[in-house]
């Protein structure tokens, strides 16, 4: 008998008669087949997830109903922990930055920018102009591909096929371009502290352009298809309602916390990147239903939209790193033939680049919601603590106040308007 | 300096401790945790400070050992646009215990479990202090705390007999076991062990 048996015989917690493994039924007593009972009054648990597309990722959700009616639901996250405010104890602040690609997957691009803002303020580094219209670019391309994301999977949810391929054909042409610029499509670790990986290539600018031109139609053609459909908005309008005073007090962010009337938005009121010098307007809705979700989702694909076309034409010349031999490495070229420049090269990589004691939170608009990263420091070069302020877990955390109430389907249209992604509930 | 410091400074006399600015601009105050409930209520409902919206939650534990381990509160006035930073401080080798903001803020449920789950900070009047990132019978401690290794208290070999010795139901809690009401109909033993937590040893326990 092999050591492997005998560890699965011990995972075993019965036989039964004829030798298989004991389960216990989870349904409620008495529904035994051909002994149907009457059921009235009895509640049933059911169980959604992990392993179910409906919930988004590996989201297990305990549901108690009563006939098709939720009761209460338990939500259970964790099963993609990986630990990465724990691994980012053991990095340099650069090192940190491709962590950051695997938290909110959707939107890779936005995260990176997050933490270098959050390392910089805490350094107290001042980014180069180029540099900061290319990170809004690159805030901007996520938040259109993170609400295509949603869009293509909230409508296969409620039904619609064809919005689903649209917005995943205008995700792919901005996958593109981020490969472009970057190499890679989902791991794009753009950022550095300080500066860029890589300034854009000659043939980016147009592509955006491009894309910039033609998306505003793909997002017509869905509005047309969705808005005014009857099926859609019988499945949306008045599900999963946040009242004003509520969407505070849970603490929700981002197109959530607008839907139901908070005009709240970190680039607005609290600017980052200069986004104070864009025009472009902050859609707030009035139900705080999963129908307002909706289009003020569809709506924010426009602003984002107007701003890229912004960032495009004011795209400035120059370096997009600083100019701090103690934070941007040197040029190969420089470090092989300049003793200095080489010294600088081997301090940061052996001991990476120090941050003075103190603390920093920086939130920025990500599309989720209010993506926080909060880095202390003890004056080494890696953080004390570093600590993701995550949107879609706290968004979720209201999940079940929404869904008490509403019928067994309208729970998956109510867990899709949250808009989540397990990367970075379970981080 | 943002004035709300004043303003807690007369309102709650040597309850709020040193107030510093951080890096990012915004004020830093810490209070005595005690008065944590008091502090924040008040906080929230004055006119003038309502600060309404509880941004996050977490704790921060230092290399430095001699230091305290601190709770953070990220508060937010959403009319007046400003922001807080209220802190906690307990001794990492006392009882780590503060009061729960949830009847305030139904938001911070879940990152109040969260701390706890990470830190081992217990918060007092939580309606449902549970784990919540790990597992409920995670039984290697508090990942986040300093003296928790990068890889885990257990061998590897141990984590893998755990994960193959887990049986599906296990993971139903009780609570959600008696909704179904099948917990009675669960073998006596295995009932036993859901009651007991069903947790795993410490190589150094035996």
């Amino acid at each position: 008998m092999s050591k492997r048996t005998v560890e699965l015989e011990l995972a075993t917690p019965g036989l039964d008669a004829r030798g298989q493994p004991a389960r216990v039924p989870l349904v409620a007593r008495g529904s035994e087949p051909g002994n149907e009972p009457d059921l009235g009054g009895e509640h049933l648990l059911i169980n959604l997830g992990p392993q179910h597309p409906a919930t988004h990722g590996v989201l297990r959700l305990v549901v108690e109903l009563d006939g098709e009616m939720v009761v209460r639901v338990i939500p259970h996250v964790g099963y993609l922990h990986s630990g990465f405010e724990k691994l980012g104890e053991y990095r340099h602040y650069n090192q940190i930055i491709p962590l950051t690609d695997r938290t909110d997957y959707l939107s890779p691009m936005a995260n990176n920018v997050g933490l270098a803002l959050a390392a910089e303020q805490l350094m107290g580094i001042e980014i180069t102009p180029r540099c900061q219209v290319l990170r809004v670019i690159a805030c901007e391309m996520s938040r259109i591909i993170s609400h295509m994301v949603w869009l293509g999977t909230t409508s296969i949810d409620l039904g619609a096929f064809t919005p689903f391929l649209w917005a995943f054909q205008e995700r792919e042409r901005i996958y593109d371009l981020q490969e472009m610029w970057t190499g890679a499509r989902l791991t794009t670790s753009v950022t550095r502290v300080g500066g860029l990986m890589a300034d854009v290539p000659d043939a980016f600018v147009p592509g955006l352009r491009h894309f910039t031109n033609t998306f505003p139609n793909t997002l017509a053609e869905i509005d047309r298809v969705l808005t005014r459909n009857a099926v859609w908005a019988g499945r949306t309008q008045g599900i999963g309602v946040m009242t004003k005073a509520e969407a505070i007090n849970y603490s929700l962010s981002g197109p959530m916390l607008r839907a139901s009337g908070v005009p709240y938005d970190v680039r607005k009121d609290k600017p980052y990147l200069g986004y104070e010098t864009y025009d472009f307007e902050v859609p707030v809705g009035e139900h705080g239903d999963v129908y307002d979700r909706y289009l003020l989702r569809l709506e924010e694909c426009h602003q984002s939209n107007r701003i890229l076309r912004q960032a495009l034409d004011r795209l400035p010349d120059g370096p997009i790193n600083v100019d701090d031999p103690r934070v941007i490495l040197p040029s190969k070229s420089r470090a092989m033939s300049d003793m200095e420049a080489m010294i600088f090269h081997f301090k940061q990589v052996m001991e990476g680049v120090k941050a003075p004691v103190g603390e920093a939170y920086v939130g920025i608009e990500n599309p989720k919601g209010e993506l926080g990263n909060y880095l202390v420091s003890d004056g080494t070069a890696k953080p004390v603590r570093w600590r993701i302020r995550p949107p879609s877990f706290i968004n979720l955390s209201a999940l079940p106040k929404m869904a008490e109430g509403h019928l067994l389907s309208d729970l998956i249209a109510i867990n899709a308007s949250v808009d989540i992604v397990m990367g970075e509930v379970d981080r | 300096m943002n004035p709300s410091v004043d303003a807690l400074r007369t309102t709650f006399g040597d309850a709020i401790g040193r107030a510093e600015p951080a890096r990012d601009g915004e004020t830093i105050v810490v209070v005595r945790g005690e008065r944590l409930a008091d502090v924040m209520g008040w906080l929230r409902d004055t006119p003038g400070q309502a600060y309404d919206y509880l941004v996050d939650v977490t704790a921060v534990e230092y290399r430095d050992r001699e230091r305290a381990l601190e709770v953070v509160y990220f508060l937010r006035s959403l009319e007046r646009r400003a922001d807080l930073r209220v802190k906690v401080e307990l001794d990492p080798r006392g009882e780590l215990a503060v009061d729960s903001v949830t009847p305030l803020w139904a938001g911070a449920n879940w990152l109040e479990r969260e701390v706890y789950d990470m830190f081992g900070v217990t918060f007092r009047g939580h309606p449902d202090l549970r784990r919540i990132l790990m597992w409920e019978t995670y039984a290697e401690g508090y990942p986040l705390r300093k003296d928790f290794p990068l890889r885990g208290r257990f061998s590897r070999a141990e984590q893998v007999r755990q994960a193959l010795n887990a049986n599906p139901e296990a993971h139903y809690s009780l609570e959600e076991l008696s909704i179904a009401e099948a917990f009675d109909e669960l073998p006596a033993e295995m009932r036993e062990r859901l009651r007991r937590g069903e947790r795993g040893k410490l190589p150094f326990d035996e």
